[in-house]
């Protein structure tokens, strides 16, 4: 009893956090070696192989352990990072879901996608449809979901950059910004186009493992703090909240009224079945060499993303205990600094060097991080255009006038020029959008990209590998069947229009109640496939489905 | 489409590890062997005897397909063939059932033990508030124990494929290519 008293007496009083001038110094040194390193990785590691295999595999000889640390860079953006534990900061019970979601989503990778899509596909997630359902419109159809996926995703992280590194550097203004989105994209442009595949890899081990070693840093910290006893750790943060018991409890946020419980539950259908359609996800399986390495690098992000996880949701609860949900709020409205807050705290609060050098370094983490996932998501875009759109469906086209003529069949190193090329553009259509979307929620542009990839890509996906019947007009319905209402519905939601928050919160033409669109899009997605196949003229290709499931089973005549 | 041509001896070069054996098997008969390792396959397990008269039926069916559709190149009616006998042998049902008797049912279980954990704190708040140790209620528990299922299925999936399946793969994959050359 006298060990919980002082604890408490300890912690009571939440140390008056408000960040001055001289932590920032060092955290723009550390920013800038970060960006030295990245970019030495990318001059160096970009020399070793030009081919179409190293741009968009990084070769294919990665090991299951490296990829696993570039899986999990890959899927812990900085939304996850900063995101999740401010989430729970802010929301206590309510934040924990996103973190669950985002896990058992790798249940699905794991078991139904990973092995097959490896051993059937090449590049993209175009190649596995491909394979079996041999039509420039499923190839078009497919790679343009990629594109608005990883777009709507790269907007996202952006965004996020933006705002995050200004707020870091301790200005908000909106010049700063600006230049921080511009700055962010430049990089990410350099590091695809100058490093492809193998670079991105080398950055995304990189950032995963200061991302995993700070964390358990500042977890290991907590801890200590805490003498071990987390459950005084969640009772400091009920009191610390503002609201009691009830931080510990779900409905927080997600618990008002039936709308906003319907939104819950749609938002984690999107979350769970997101990731399995996510493109830069699964052109990560491409970079070793056989299914079972990509079981294994399947099973090592498991681990890391789920005890990442789990140390966020302590850091959350940290955060709240510590800073408190007012400080967290009043720093940043989303949360989004809760975790840098709580290094300042945990290395002895402002002022002291531990607090300074602690701060400095945990935005540095954040910062490599948001630099990694949008060069991983450009990447996956570019390929997406090159390999699909432009190789696969628009120089396969049918030419008026001159019907017999066979159109040349683009090289791989064309494809390689114009992914770069891509990329370019890709990275300065992110900036553009970026600039525009700036008072956008991040959170929101996440879940959006992940009831999209749920919508548009995983139905197509799991109905190639697994439906001997599905045939090209099933392909392409389940496409567009998920693209297109997850869109629509989004832009007649109240984020579009008709609240104080929205997009253009002047006019009011929304009818759809959800935020997010999962919870319809995505059944429509699998019944659209599914009308599509049987209204289809002509039946599924069982010689195509053969070669598919073979080599997806088996490996025989992998890439 | 470059994808297409996987089949092709070409694409072999990223195999040296695994040609090295195969070709000193197979090396010169490499058409004479795709003919004795057809009915060589079900041999192992052979418990059904429908699926070997389906296998020796397949290359005599399976080369009128693809010639109705579009004049195909010589080599994809060749692997077109092999691919529908290594289909039907009992070898690839083998993997396939054992991969999608583990796969299918945990799958649905582990999506509806999730999406029943969401739904409930939508559905259910009151349950999910009850107090069940110092600060943690029903809901944190059961968030924990995704945490528990996700890292458990995890392990138990990796060690069904490790045991019933991946010898197998392996050994079909490097026959079907042993065919496919």
């Amino acid at each position: 009893m006298t060990t919980l008293m002082t604890a408490v007496t300890t912690t009571a009083t939440p140390p008056p956090v408000a960040p001055t001038g001289d932590h920032h110094n060092l955290a723009i040194v550390l920013f800038a070696v970060i960006v030295l390193v990245t970019l030495g990785i990318t001059l160096w590691v970009g020399r070793q192989g030009n081919a179409a295999e190293d741009f968009y595999a990084g070769g294919r000889d990665f090991t299951p352990l490296q990829n696993g640390f570039a899986l999990s860079g890959d899927y812990l953006s900085a939304a996850s990072f900063l995101g999740v534990a401010g989430l729970i900061a802010l929301y206590g019970y309510d934040g924990v879901l996103y973190s669950i979601g985002f896990l058992v989503a790798w249940l699905v990778v794991l078991m139904l996608v990973a092995e097959l899509v490896r051993n059937a596909g090449r590049y993209t997630l175009a190649d596995v449809l491909a394979l079996r359902l041999r039509h420039r419109k499923v190839r078009a159809a497919a790679g343009g979901a990629s594109v608005v996926v990883t777009l709507l995703y790269l907007v996202a992280q952006m965004v996020g950059a933006g705002s995050l590194v200004a707020m870091l550097l301790g200005t908000n203004s909106s010049q700063a910004r600006t230049w921080t989105i511009i700055a962010v994209g430049a990089l990410m442009i350099v590091y695809v186009t100058v490093g492809g595949m193998r670079a991105t890899t080398w950055i995304q081990i990189v950032k995963a493992f200061l991302l995993i070693a700070g964390s358990v840093l500042l977890t290991v910290l907590l801890v200590i703090r805490f003498r071990g006893d987390l459950f005084e750790l969640m009772r400091q943060a009920a009191q610390h909240s503002g609201v009691g018991q009830r931080y510990l409890e779900p409905g927080l946020k997600y618990g008002a009224t039936l709308t906003s419980r319907l939104d819950f539950f749609s938002l984690g259908l999107a979350l769970v079945l997101g990731t399995a359609g996510l493109p830069h996800i699964l052109s990560r399986f491409y970079t070793v060499p056989t299914a079972r390495a990509a079981r294994r690098s399947t099973m090592w992000a498991i681990g890391l993303v789920g005890g990442f996880y789990l140390m966020a949701i302590a850091l959350g609860l940290g955060a709240t205990a510590l800073v408190g949900s007012d400080e967290v709020r009043h720093a940043n409205s989303a949360g989004n600094t809760a975790v840098p807050l709580l290094a300042l705290v945990l290395g002895g609060g402002n002022g002291s060097t531990g607090g300074v050098v602690l701060f400095a370094l945990i935005s540095a983490i954040a910062f490599a991080t948001i630099l990694a996932v949008v060069a991983g998501l450009t990447l996956a875009s570019s390929a997406a255009f090159a390999h699909d759109i432009w190789a696969g469906a628009w120089r396969d086209r049918p030419r008026r006038g001159r019907p017999d003529e066979v159109t040349e069949k683009p090289s791989e190193q064309q494809e390689v020029v114009v992914a770069r090329f891509a990329a370019a553009g890709i990275g300065a259509a992110a900036i553009v959008i970026s600039l525009f979307a700036q008072h956008l929620n991040v959170a929101f542009l996440v879940g959006l990209a992940f009831a999209v990839a749920a919508s548009a890509n995983l139905p197509v996906l799991l109905y190639s590998l697994f439906w001997s019947r599905f045939t090209v007009r099933g392909a392409v319905w389940s496409v567009y069947g998920g693209l297109v209402p997850a869109i629509v519905l989004v832009f007649f939601s109240p984020v579009v229009s008709g609240t104080k928050a929205a997009l253009f919160p002047g006019v009011d033409f929304h009818w759809f109640p959800l935020e997010n669109p999962g919870m319809i899009s995505i059944p429509l997605g699998f019944l659209a496939g599914w009308i599509g196949t049987l209204t289809s003229p002509e039946p599924a290709d069982a010689d195509r489905f053969a070669e598919l499931e073979v080599r997806a089973l088996t490996g025989a005549g992998a890439a | 489409m470059p994808q297409q041509q996987t089949s092709s001896p070409g694409q072999g070069q990223r195999f040296e590890w695994w040609a090295v054996p195969a070709a000193a098997t197979a090396s010169e008969p490499a058409v004479g062997f795709r003919r004795t390792a057809v009915p060589a396959q079900p041999a192992p397990v052979g418990t059904t005897p429908v699926q070997p008269t389906a296998a020796a039926a397949e290359p005599v069916a399976a080369p009128a397909v693809p010639h109705r559709q579009e004049p195909a190149p010589e080599s994809t009616t060749d692997s077109t063939e092999v691919y529908r006998t290594v289909q039907a042998g009992a070898a690839f049902q083998d993997i396939r059932r054992s991969y999608r008797a583990f796969v299918f049912p945990v799958s649905g279980a582990f999506l509806g033990w999730y999406l029943m954990y969401v739904a409930a704190e939508a559905a259910a708040p009151g349950v999910m508030r009850t107090a069940v140790a110092g600060p943690l209620n029903v809901a944190w528990l059961l968030g924990l124990l995704q945490f528990a299922t996700t890292f458990l299925l995890t392990w138990l999936y990796a060690r069904n494929a490790r045991t019933k399946r991946d010898r197998a793969a392996l050994g079909l994959r490097w026959d079907t290519q042993d065919q496919l050359r």
